[in-house]
């Protein structure tokens, strides 16, 4: 053994591997996806006659939109910041009003019986609304049902809906259900 | 005196670079797994709207994307300012979502096809009225989750 191997000069891996690199950074994509996630109505069936199914008037408040992005709750115009209240109201029906939507007694699996609201909310909108002022409106109905689960959490459980295992929220989510009903477009601008 | 002299004989030691590589390996198998390969290319251009309570697409790989707008600057000569719909790499009407949708859900595997979501990405100055006939079609092929794309506003 009389010469040693001479040391493989490795200083350019470093510029392959950064090559590399920024290949992947060039052609992939970071940051999660976010959005307000729904889901759409099955299709009616065609052979089949569909009579407006009769929800009762209380339990049911309209959502319009129209082509201006003004937004009317029932029958009167209202701002988008009064929106949440209302729908919470809605929702809750916290005295009983003979007016807004009826409970309903549920055997909640793992919970017991609970009074779960009827009330169902129809967002209708024109063709001439623009997306922003409907996403708008959909992240204050999204809104105001997040806040009353997560009141339902803190009065039951103690803790953050956020913070609750899987099982429980499936609990709340029966307890406090999502109803948004994006109905059949109509058009209901055009007078 | 002596004791702290300089020899000249000494020559300063090469630094090794061999774990550079190592390090930039580490970066690249990050970014490796925490992206994935973009598909399309953007032909409209989208500003998606804000909203505060919008949450995490659950499972990425399993999204359709639909994108609404209107064409990007250099596309506009051709297609004019209107808001077009763009699946994949071109620009469509509503009436090649059904194949569009049919073409995505054989892509998935046979489990997942019930899962899938289909991600509309529409600016924000778009009308209601493309994306209503588009929601009417993604009913007419019973593709009924969906998400609408929003930034999440603080």
């Amino acid at each position: 053994m009389s010469k040693k191997t001479p040391a493989i000069n490795s200083s350019s891996t470093a510029d392959i591997a950064f090559l590399l690199l920024c290949y992947f950074l060039m052609t992939t994509t970071m940051g999660t996806q976010m959005g307000l996630s729904r889901r759409l109505p099955p299709m009616p069936d065609k052979d089949q006659k569909v009579e407006d199914q009769k929800v009762n008037q209380r339990n049911i408040i309209i959502v319009r939109i129209n082509s201006s992005d003004r937004i009317f709750a029932g029958s009167e115009p209202i701002e988008l910041s009064q929106l949440k209240d209302k729908v919470k109201i809605f929702l809750s029906n916290p005295t009983g009003d003979p007016s807004l939507p009826e409970k309903e007694e549920i055997d909640i699996k793992g919970f017991g019986k609970y009074a779960v609201s009827k009330g169902v909310i129809s967002l209708q909108n024109d063709r001439g609304t623009s997306y922003q002022a409907y996403i708008a409106v959909q992240n204050e109905l999204v809104k105001a049902v997040n806040e009353l689960r997560n009141e339902f959490t803190m009065a039951h459980f103690g803790k953050r809906y956020e913070s609750i295992s899987e099982d429980q929220q499936d609990i709340v989510k029966k307890a406090v259900p999502q109803n948004i009903s994006e109905a059949e477009p109509k058009n209901v601008g055009k007078k | 005196m002596s004791k702290f002299k300089n020899s000249d004989k000494k020559e300063v030691p090469a630094i090794t670079s061999s774990s550079l590589s190592d390090i930039v390996f580490m970066l690249l198998f990050f970014f490796m797994v925490t992206t994935q390969l973009r598909e399309t290319e953007n032909k409209v251009m989208v500003k998606i709207p804000q909203a505060s309570e919008a949450v995490k697409l659950e499972r990425k790989d399993l999204a359709a994307y639909i994108n609404i707008g209107t064409p990007i600057k250099s596309l506009q000569a051709q297609y004019g300012t209107d808001a077009r719909i763009q699946l994949n790499d071109s620009f469509k009407t509503k009436e090649d979502i059904r194949d569009f949708i049919a073409a995505e859900r054989d892509s998935k595997a046979e489990a997942d096809r019930a899962l899938m979501t289909v991600n509309i990405k529409a600016d924000q100055d778009v009308r209601m009225g493309i994306i209503t006939d588009v929601k009417q079609e993604l009913r007419r092929c019973s593709a009924l989750k969906i998400m609408y794309s929003a930034r999440k506003a603080e």
